[in-house]
């Protein structure tokens, strides 16, 4: 019997090892072309598996919804995965299991999933059934598409603006919330108290980047900044609203000092817990979505609190009443087996204003089309009614779509760190840094 | 008979070591199919990635810090309780019962201990008068607050070694009494001989784990940051505080998940595979040269 010779088995064992990873790599070459029927079925059936990253309290809010859809479609079996989040989400995506309608918390995937096709493009749908868009403000839309690709929804929408304690305002001589970040410094060092030893007791507003949602996102629309060029080059180092943002909240953490800023802020109690500062009255005021009115409603119903959109920069008075505005996004996955089902699912989540206004009340998250906005079924506190405002508002902004998620984001909060503790390069050549950086990353994903 | 061993040997180590290989020569994002681009990913590794050399320090770190007092704490307690005469079950059981604590409930409950606000650890520091750091908060104090972890669950190492210890025969420091060995001469000529193997297990297993060092880094970034969620991915909070606890691992995955660069994080694991390989043989053959057998 011959035996094959090493060099010949080694030979061989490569070129099955190759063969199959070339067709493994194969099978995973995305379909982004959608071609539908001309008309919409006129009786939905079959199964649509849907998943979603929504658990417990919040799970049972979208079932609900759910079930109301599958109550009008008895013809329809919708299979529901919750607690999924985006990377679980994408893997199995990309590893052909059934998914039909898959709904996540960023709107950072947006960019990937459209431009990689693991969400299909829904422009022949939103074509043949009809659907007016407009009905979402602008913002809502750019972060639902990526370079004319419409591949997600809009399902309810989280904006930011100012919390303020009216008790610690009014012991401190305040009467109302600050509208100028200028403003804001001087209320809030007004409203830091001191220890005996010269530590912080309570801090009139925390100013440390990271803390809670201090995060860059959350302070651009204050100036109008912008992170992306035209051609999809970052534009951060060229934007001096970047500059003028940083310098104010560099100025803020000095006139405390960041040693004890940083001491006073390690101490503080988890974000989504009761002991969240601003809820215990360690903050005074803070930056936080309109979610946080639930959280106060459940584990602090006693806090005598208001909201306000976020004070603008000295300079740009005219954009206040906007914020940031951020939201979850749904699309039928490339490998989706029911499509047409799938569709009508994400219409009915989207577009449907009863179900868009019993998601809103339940989830105490922002309705996204005009009509729920403006449902009598809303349910609306005067401390949520700002967050629809700023929703509403024209100077609201988002972060844009992008291929590398938000990864270029996260460049420049990095650079942040470094800057607001004194431990950065100066503030014009670590923005120049932060550009090449964010260019290199992006061209490594869609550069020739 | 060797065949269904083969077989998962092909599927699960050889295919996706050679598939890692392939795509990192690629641009790739999981769903589209990946394009060719040669050595670009390990261009923009060794000349470009703003933070891969800071992850890799860190990394370094742990290898060079964690697994040397993590094994010589375990050896040395594991010494301690071989010589126990009272209660040595009580102590055995109380030094190996932090390893059964899983990773995620242990990190968590560190990061609350050593809060430096409301931690019990500051608050007895501050009692008896000194100020204690800011533990997982400050940067320069976030690696050894994890070192103070590991240390604290060294117990599966511990018990290997007490395990090692035990099983030296008896006629050996018998045999060096007679020839009027003192204690610590016992202990180079006889007791070491005899664990080395145990010890080479330990530094190979515990390089190993170094240098996939995650989940305990990623856990306490995002508790000690103030942040935890549940559901939401951690990916954010990966590094905190300043990139101090950003190891290589984690930095491969948000490349991989977060920034959807499967092609790159691919280089990267080929990089640390090929490092983890060079690093072990030298450690091996360095290691060889200790074993009884080439001592003889």
């Amino acid at each position: 019997m011959n035996r094959p010779s090493p060099r010949r088995r080694v030979g061989s064992f490569l070129a099955l090892a190759t063969a199959i990873t070339l067709v493994a790599s194969g099978c995973s070459a995305a379909s982004t072309s959608t071609t539908i029927d001309a008309t919409a079925p006129a009786k939905l059936t079959g199964t649509v598996s849907f998943w979603h990253f929504f658990s417990d309290r919040e799970a049972k809010v979208v079932q609900s919804v759910v079930d109301d859809f599958t109550k009008v479609n008895p013809g329809v079996k919708v299979d529901v995965h919750s607690g999924q989040d985006d990377e679980k989400l994408k893997k199995a995506i990309a590893a052909g299991n059934s998914i039909d309608l898959g709904l996540s918390y960023s709107t950072d995937i947006v960019g990937n999933f459209c431009s990689s096709g693991a969400f299909r493009d829904l422009g022949p749908y939103i074509t043949r059934d009809k659907i007016d868009l407009t009905q979402f403000n602008k913002t809502v839309r750019s972060y639902t598409e990526y370079k004319g690709t419409r591949c997600s929804m809009p399902v309810l929408a989280d904006d930011y603006g100012l919390y303020y304690n009216k008790k610690l305002l009014a012991a401190a001589g305040f009467s109302a919330p600050p509208k100028t970040l200028s403003e804001l410094k001087k209320m809030a060092l007004g409203l830091t108290t001191y220890n005996a030893d010269g530590s912080i007791k309570t801090l009139g507003f925390n100013p440390m980047m990271g803390f809670y949602e201090n995060a860059a996102s959350h302070f651009g629309p204050l100036a109008g900044a912008r992170w992306l060029s035209k051609n999809g080059n970052s534009a951060i180092g060229g934007d001096a609203a970047w500059t003028e943002l940083m310098t104010w909240q560099k100025s803020f953490i000095d006139a405390i000092g960041y040693d004890k800023v940083n001491a006073f802020t390690s101490g503080l109690g988890q974000e989504f817990s009761a002991d969240n500062a601003f809820q215990t009255g360690q903050v005074a005021m803070n930056m936080d979505g309109e979610y946080r009115t639930a959280f106060i409603d459940d584990q602090t119903p006693n806090l005598e609190y208001g909201t306000a959109p976020m004070p603008t920069a000295d300079d740009h008075t005219n954009l206040y009443g906007g914020g940031y505005i951020t939201g979850n996004i749904a699309g039928i996955s490339k490998g989706a087996k029911n499509p047409e089902a799938a569709w009508a699912l994400l219409k009915y989540l989207t577009t449907d204003t009863g179900a868009i206004v019993k998601l809103s009340n339940g989830l105490k998250n922002v309705p996204t089309t005009a009509d729920a906005l403006a449902s009598p079924d809303l349910a609306v506190t005067p401390q949520f009614k700002t967050f629809l405002d700023i929703v509403a508002n024209e100077h609201s902004g988002t972060t844009p779509p992008s291929p590398v998620g938000a990864g270029y984001q996260q460049s420049f909060e990095d650079f942040w760190h470094k800057y607001q503790s004194g431990s950065g390069s100066g503030l014009a050549a670590g923005l120049a840094k932060v550009d090449k950086d964010i260019d290199a990353s992006i061209a490594l994903t869609t550069g020739p | 008979m060797l065949a269904p061993a083969i077989l998962g040997l092909l599927i699960f180590f050889v295919y996706p070591l050679i598939a890692s290989v392939y795509y990192s020569f690629t641009r790739f994002d999981l769903v589209s199919p990946p394009q060719w681009i040669g050595l670009r990913n390990y261009i923009y590794l060794f000349t470009q990635d703003p933070n891969v050399w800071q992850a890799a320090g860190n990394t370094l770190w742990f290898v060079v810090v964690l697994v040397p007092v993590r094994i010589l704490t375990a050896l040395g307690v594991a010494w301690l309780l071989v010589r126990a005469k009272r209660a040595s079950g009580f102590w055995r059981t109380l030094f190996y019962l932090p390893a059964l604590v899983p990773p995620v409930a242990a990190v968590v409950a560190f990061v609350f201990l050593f809060n430096p606000g409301t931690g019990p650890v500051n608050l007895i520091l501050r009692a008896i008068g000194i100020q204690g750091p800011l533990w997982f908060n400050d940067p320069a104090w976030s690696k050894p607050s994890l070192l103070l972890l590991g240390v604290w669950v060294m117990g599966d190492v511990m018990i290997i070694f007490l395990a090692s210890l035990l099983d030296v025969p008896q006629e050996l420091y018998e045999a060096a009494s007679l020839d009027g060995a003192k204690s610590w001469q016992k202990g180079w000529f006889v007791t070491l001989p005899a664990i080395v193997p145990v010890l080479v297990f330990s530094v190979i297993t515990g390089v190993i784990a170094a240098l996939q060092y995650f989940t305990e880094a990623a856990v306490a970034s995002s508790v000690a940051s103030g942040r935890a969620t549940v559901g939401e991915g951690g990916g954010a909070t990966l590094g905190y505080p300043d990139n101090s606890l950003l190891t290589y691992t984690e930095w491969l995955y948000v490349r991989g998940f977060s920034n959807y660069q499967l092609g790159y994080a691919s280089a990267l694991a080929v990089v640390l595979f090929v490092v983890a390989s060079v690093v072990l043989l030298v450690l091996l053959r360095r290691v060889r040269a200790f074993t009884p057998e080439e001592a003889s």
